[in-house]
């Protein structure tokens, strides 16, 4: 039998007592006894009241202060108790339990309590070893778009190189679109386990908002309306957003559209003829460029472990080009204006070294996915094949 | 269903039906086939447990005075199963205002005592009854939140006590447990009251079962209950919501107090009749 001593002084359990109580409580066992002692007016009302609570007993004071009895209280509550992880940076388990729920990675995890179905649950499907990383990288690159870009830098452009920027920008903004939709709809599912995974896709989700905010901003800089949105152009888009398959999405998405993107920006950046376009294009391309490297890296690292992995995402490629086989693919608009933003003017000769650049860029996108395509464990040859069957809307 | 444990429960808050719910499942899932009716008032119930529609009721304290009283009167009996363990050796205080400097019962002789609803046993019958014993005669204001619940909603209590801070009466009473209640929240801020008196202790709510439902399933209904364990996670949210960390075997001495209050405001008759004037749940 341990005879504990705590004192109280004049404070009340309306004021925090309790805290005190519990850590001296904590080390007794259930049996034991502690005299509190303490000159607070209401101390022998509400001991009794608060241990009664707490399923500890008081017994009547003899002058010498309460003695409070410790039972066995609320220790069941942590007897089941389990650890969800191990809580270092980017260790994560296999299969984490649905019963982990919300809880932190690492946290205490009391026994009961919802088990919310995500359903992404499975390490191999979301997880990339560069997810912490580019996540870290991820946060420290965000900028700003009232300030990242000098909108008042004065330019002056003609009428018709105007017209193709604004176009071009609208597109841009309708792709972006779905690329936070894309995200957005997953984040929800993966298992929170995943927490830096989680935290990339939702900084994903920021950029393409970042990124719709600016080239929506750009195209409304002089005062014009927005360019034309294709029917063909949003059917490709919308293949996307109804992927419900995580890889395939992201397989879709970020290492082939988002890919092709990086290419297109960097197009715009160099051949753009006003200096706000140049810094928009820039600004996103970092940014996208980030989005491709973990779809990549998740999937490299799901091939590596799943055999059936490539002809899934072959299948996806190819049913998705079916879906668009009688849709127009980019919408003419877009392509015409991407020509006359490389011309900078309706010379036959500037028209023809814009046309001969927008083919270059054509080029340059296909290689690309082929490179990555190849990355993914696809032959040459099929990889070729692939990206020749990718949507020609460019997204 | 037929043979099921049918208990009465009064639904005195949303939560009752979450917390039956879940103990019916586990009950269920332990063997007992039980159901839950639940009552918009305690005196109801009571009638039924002793005409044989319910099997047991769990009830208040003043619920379990009136149910041995009806008992009594049509040759039945009605005995306590179990008790949570928060539900003993309650008591309740009469609260002042330290600045008013009412320090003891004798100076309340004459003013005015915010109570809870006319049927709370422990913020009215209860310290109206210790007042009366001591001698003091008050005028007692009643704060009826949700009467005929006997008091399982605290309203009554907080208006009491706000009716106390905003100085429209002398002192309120209250149980102790809601003493520190509404002195953590606020209602009641730390040091601007002080206990003026305090009624010996007494016990709460009991489960209480009739002599004509079937003993075996009775024992069985006692046994589970009385097993639950605060280690279960299935059921302990159940008693978080229900306020208690174990359920106890039933005792009937805590009541001594309650029934001579009874007795002495003339709440229920020796038969089980109600003869409190105004009062209608």
């Amino acid at each position: 039998m341990t005879a504990a001593v705590l004192d109280l002084g004049g404070l009340g359990l309306d004021s925090g007592a309790h805290l005190l109580l519990q850590r001296a409580l904590a080390p007794l066992r259930p049996g034991d006894r502690l005299t509190v002692h303490g000159h607070h007016p209401a101390l022998a009302v509400h001991l009794p009241a608060w241990c009664r609570a707490e399923g500890h007993r008081v017994e009547p004071p003899d002058g010498g202060g309460s003695v409070v009895v410790r039972g066995t209280g609320r220790d069941g509550r942590w007897l089941g108790a389990t650890r969800a992880g191990t809580g270092s940076r980017g260790v994560v388990v296999d299969h984490p339990p649905a019963r982990w729920g919300l809880a932190p990675r690492g946290a205490l995890v009391e026994e009961g309590g919802p088990e919310p179905h995500f359903d992404l649950d499975d390490r191999r499907l979301v997880w990339a070893e560069v997810a912490p990383r580019l996540y870290a990288h991820a946060a420290a690159r965000q900028w700003d778009p009232a300030t990242a870009v000098a909108w008042d830098e004065p330019f002056h452009l003609p009428d018709d190189v105007e017209a193709a920027v604004v176009q071009v920008m609208t597109y841009l903004v309708e792709n972006e679109q779905a690329a936070l939709i894309v995200p957005a709809r997953f984040l929800g599912r993966i298992h929170p386990h995943f927490r830096e995974v989680v935290q990339l896709l939702a900084v994903q989700v920021a950029d393409e908002a970042r990124h719709m905010e600016i080239f929506n901003r750009r195209a409304l800089l002089r005062g014009g309306p927005l360019g034309s949105s294709s029917a063909g152009g949003r059917a490709s888009l919308f293949t996307l957003v109804e992927e419900s398959d995580f890889a395939l999405a992201s397989f879709l998405l970020s290492v082939l559209g988002e890919g092709s993107f990086v290419d297109l920006l960097a197009f715009l950046e160099r051949y753009a003829p006003d200096p706000v376009t140049r810094r928009v294009a820039w600004l996103a391309m970092q940014d996208e460029r980030r989005h491709v490297l973990f779809g990549v890296a998740h999937l490299e690292e799901q091939a590596a472990v799943d055999p059936g992995l490539g002809s899934r995402l072959r299948a996806a490629v190819e049913r998705r080009h079916d879906a668009l086989r009688d849709t127009a693919g980019l919408n003419n608009d877009v392509f015409d204006a991407l020509v006359m933003v490389a011309a900078g003017s309706w010379e036959p000769e500037a028209i023809e070294t814009g046309y001969r650049r927008v083919q270059r860029l054509e080029r340059a996108m296909d290689e690309g996915r082929r490179r990555r395509l190849e990355r993914l464990g696809f032959s040459a040859g099929e990889a070729a094949e692939l990206s020749a069957l990718h949507t020609r809307n460019f997204m | 269903m037929a043979g099921a444990l049918l208990m009465g429960a009064v639904a005195y808050d949303p939560k009752v039906v979450t917390i039956w719910d879940g103990f019916r499942a586990w009950f269920r899932s332990h063997g007992l086939a039980f159901d839950y009716l639940l009552y918009s008032h305690y005196e109801r119930q009571v009638e039924d447990l002793i005409a044989g529609h319910l099997h047991v009721a769990w009830n208040s304290p003043l619920a379990w005075l009136r149910s041995e009283r009806l008992a009594l009167a049509s040759g039945r009996t009605v005995r306590p199963l179990a008790m949570r363990n928060t539900d003993r050796d309650l008591t309740s205080v009469i609260v002042g205002r330290r600045d008013a400097g009412i320090r003891t019962a004798e100076e309340l002789g004459g003013r005015t005592v915010a109570t809870g609803a006319t049927d709370s046993p422990q913020a009215t019958l209860l310290p109206m009854a210790h007042l009366a014993g001591l001698g003091v005669t008050v005028t007692a204001r009643c704060f009826d939140v949700g009467v005929g619940l006997h008091g399982d909603h605290v309203g009554g209590e907080r208006d009491a006590a706000r009716a106390l801070m905003a100085g429209e009466v002398d002192a309120a009473a209250m149980l102790d447990a809601t003493y520190l209640l509404l002195g953590k929240e606020g209602t009641l801020p730390a040091g601007t009251t002080e206990v003026v008196e305090q009624t010996p202790p007494y016990d709460h709510c009991v489960m209480t079962a009739v002599d004509t439902a079937p003993a075996d399933l009775i024992d069985r209904f006692t046994g589970l209950l009385l097993g639950m364990s605060y280690q279960d996670p299935e059921v302990r949210p159940l008693l978080d919501m229900e306020g208690l960390i174990a359920w106890e075997k039933g005792r009937t001495e805590g009541y001594r107090l309650l029934a001579a209050a009874v007795d002495r405001f003339h709440f229920y008759g020796p038969g089980g009749e109600v003869t409190m004037p105004g009062y209608e749940p």
